[in-house]
């Protein structure tokens, strides 16, 4: 004979409470904190030098494409050779008695690639996983500005990730694309914003009565797993 | 008493006459109290190792990847669909034997219902194993389940594949729950009879004897599990009640799961899986070798452990009766196929049937129609019926059948494409046949802990059958099968020792 005490009568309801509560918390901690939403937002890895976008995009004002060349053309946005770097910097910082030691000595791994022959080992920051398509050219010349994307790089002192780059996050554009659309001419301007009291669909019909494409994304498990 | 036999129609009672009360729970409790037999330990040590393989089998194949299986374009179903609609179908029998024979009153069901419930969830268990690996990713199993997550991907709602995780997961949860709360009242004489032997050994006194911690382990097991359980009428009321609630929800489950199981297949458009005719094809077959899987294990247990007092040859006959019953709608079901075939008119779903009797698989086919349609077809025979060495040998040649009607519906059709270029044909690897070998021995391993651990036999509703449970009993003026007067006075139906 065995009697437990009475305030086990309770225990169904604890459990009850328990596994409601338990099993939400446990459902959000995994759905938010393991997924790019947490995992992915605020990268920002250490470069070989300590290339300042805010420098050269922000104050010195240089279009994207000087260096990402190409980017509204190709699939991938070019990740700069050190030739490019060069283009400047041979008649920058380059000598090494150069009054400004710390900048002259944070260059040297540009200087050491081009003496050497050898590339820089940029670290990527945007990282797609590789089961999904993702093509610049087609979302730049749909009107898709950088700055959709990648945030104010022109204010980053150090690249760091801007979105979630998850699924949910590009679904959220190719179903309702028209508020992230601009005139394809501004798409590196990092400060363009619609005119303010406009309708992003309206905005979006005018853009195609100037000409540019009509954008209808691919909401199909095909449109970016190929 | 409902459970009265009609003596008018030749009915007897249920249990051998003479069998008391206390002799239901000793022969059910001393399997788990007393040292297993040798034949226990064999066979645990064959299926353990058995399962230790497929631990090592499963290792290599998640860390190789599903291309270590021989399913490849066009079959990209084979053993691991196979084995899965295989172990869900044996699953069903428990379920019918518990959940609708309870409905029906059919009392006999009381000496196998906890043996076919408990071959339910082992063969649940290994069923869900097969879709879980055939993902190729388990880790990502939970994609089915409707979670708000970073890919904004729903689960399809208009898939059957995905109509079948919730129907075998609710099917699963059922099933432990009705096995869990008809377990109850056994638990508690488990339970009961540690503490008296406790008691007697003087450890529960108060000057407290040499204390047996095994003893004292188990008691606090069974104690925990029986959840309270005092035998009072308010509880038997309960009880009751909540397992009339059980076998009402389980009851439906016995026709959806498998239905679900086939729209798997039917919703397809795939010649020899479209048709309408699979759902009810299907849940014959599932009950036909869920019997077939509940003979073989019962015929063992009950020479292993000597119950042939509660386990008798009545309700083997009963059983193979079933089993001729299902067997022929099974038969009935693939003569109807080429029947549809023919009819049709349509020249894929002809030669889809032509291919399956005479194609690369006939082997499969005619193992199939052999299997299923004529051993069971011997049970018209009442000396066949009755005879245990061939309804074991029938038991197993009806899985064996059972296992190739699903490789035949399945690989047959997939092997000849709609277009010649795409045909080829399937077979299995090591690595196939390791993990399909290895689920018998998970199901096994189960099977024997289950036999050793709780009560096999539903104590209980064992007692509710037996002569005694009969309020007349001793005041009957046949006094047929009352002889033994020792226990003449009239007892509650469900009364258990204290």
């Amino acid at each position: 004979m065995q009697i437990f005490p009475r305030t086990l009568n309770l225990l169904p309801l604890v459990a009850a409470l328990a596994l409601a509560v338990g099993g939400g918390v446990v459902t959000f901690v995994v759905a938010y904190y393991f997924s790019p939403w947490n995992t992915q937002v605020g990268y920002a890895p250490t470069q070989p030098v300590p290339f300042s976008h805010r420098l050269h995009a922000g104050q010195l004002g240089m279009d994207c494409r000087y260096c990402h060349a190409n980017v509204e053309r190709s699939f991938e946005a070019m990740v700069p050779p050190t030739q490019t770097c060069m283009g400047c910097h041979s008649a920058l910082h380059t000598d090494p008695s150069d009054p400004n030691l710390a900048t002259r000595r944070s260059l040297q791994p540009l200087f050491d690639s081009w003496a050497n022959n050898e590339p820089m080992e940029w670290v990527r920051v945007h990282n797609l996983p590789d089961h999904a398509y993702f093509d610049h050219s087609v979302h730049l010349s749909a009107g898709v500005g950088c700055v959709s994307c990648h945030g104010r790089i022109d204010q980053m002192e150090v690249v760091r990730q801007d979105q979630p780059l998850s699924m949910a996050w590009c679904l959220d554009c190719h179903r309702n694309p028209e508020p992230n659309l601009r005139p394809t001419s501004e798409i590196t301007n990092m400060a363009w914003e619609r005119p303010e009291d406009s309708d992003p669909a309206e905005y979006a019909a005018t853009l195609v009565e100037n000409g540019q494409r009509y954008v209808v994304p691919p909401e199909n498990c095909g449109g970016c797993h190929r | 008493m409902a459970n009265k036999p009609i003596s008018e129609l030749g009915e007897t009672y249920l249990a051998k006459p003479g069998t008391s009360f206390h002799d239901v729970t000793e022969i059910v409790s001393r399997v788990t109290e007393n040292a297993a037999p040798r034949g226990w330990w064999i066979l645990l040590l064959a299926s353990a190792t058995t399962t230790g393989i497929l631990g090592l089998t499963l290792a290599w194949l998640l860390w190789m990847g599903i291309g270590t299986w021989g399913n490849n374009s066009p079959v990209g179903w084979a053993w691991d669909i196979t084995n899965f609609v295989w172990w869900i179908g044996i699953g069903h029998a428990g379920t019918l034997i518990s959940a609708v024979l309870h409905l029906f009153r059919q009392y006999w069901r009381t000496a196998i219902n906890r043996f076919a419930e408990a071959m339910t969830i082992f063969a649940v268990i290994c069923a869900l194993m097969f879709p879980t690996i055939h993902t190729g990713r388990p880790w990502h199993i939970y994609y089915p389940l409707p979670i708000p997550n970073a890919m904004n991907l729903w689960p399809n709602f208009k898939s059957p594949l995905l109509w079948d995780v919730f129907a075998v997961s609710t099917y699963f949860t059922v099933s432990l729950l009705f096995w869990y709360v008809g377990l109850i009242p056994d638990l508690a004489t488990l339970r009961d009879r540690t503490t008296k032997r406790l008691r007697e050994m003087g450890v529960l006194s108060m000057e407290g004897g040499p204390p047996s911690t095994l003893l004292q382990l188990r008691a606090a097991v069974y104690g925990g599990l029986a959840l309270g359980w005092r035998s009072s009428h308010r509880h038997w009321q309960n009880y009751e009640r909540a397992y009339l609630i059980l076998a009402a929800l389980s009851t439906p489950l016995v026709l959806s799961v498998h239905s679900v199981v086939s729209f798997d297949f039917a919703t397809s458009v795939e010649p020899g899986w479209h048709t309408t005719i699979f759902p009810p094809y299907f849940v014959a077959g599932a009950v036909f070798s869920g019997f077939a899987m509940v003979m073989t294990l019962l015929l063992i247990a009950r020479t292993v452990f000597k119950l042939h007092d509660l386990v008798q040859l009545r309700h083997l006959d009963l059983m193979n009766q079933i089993m001729l019953t299902t067997g022929s709608i099974v038969g009935y079901a693939y003569a109807m196929e080429f029947f549809i075939a023919w009819y049709s008119g349509n020249p894929y779903e002809r030669f889809c049937f032509i291919n399956r009797a005479f194609g690369d698989y006939w082997w499969a086919y005619w193992s199939m129609i052999t299997c299923n349609v004529l051993v069971p077809q011997t049970f018209w025979f009442k000396s066949m019926r009755t005879s245990l060495p061939w309804m074991f040998i029938a038991s197993i040649l009806i899985n064996i059948g059972m296992w190739f009607e699903r490789f035949v519906i399945i690989v047959t059709t997939l092997h000849r494409d709609y277009m010649v270029s795409a045909w080829g044909n399937f077979s299995p690897t090591l690595v196939d046949i390791l993990i399909y070998v290895g689920s018998i021995g998970l199901f096994m391993t189960l099977f024997l802990l289950f036999i050793r651990w709780v009560p096999m036999i539903a104590v209980a509703e064992v007692k509710m059958v037996l002569p005694e449970a009969d309020p007349h009993f001793g005041h009957d003026e046949h006094h047929d099968h009352a002889h033994d007067d020792d226990h003449g006075h009239a007892e509650p139906a469900v009364a258990k020792e204290a």
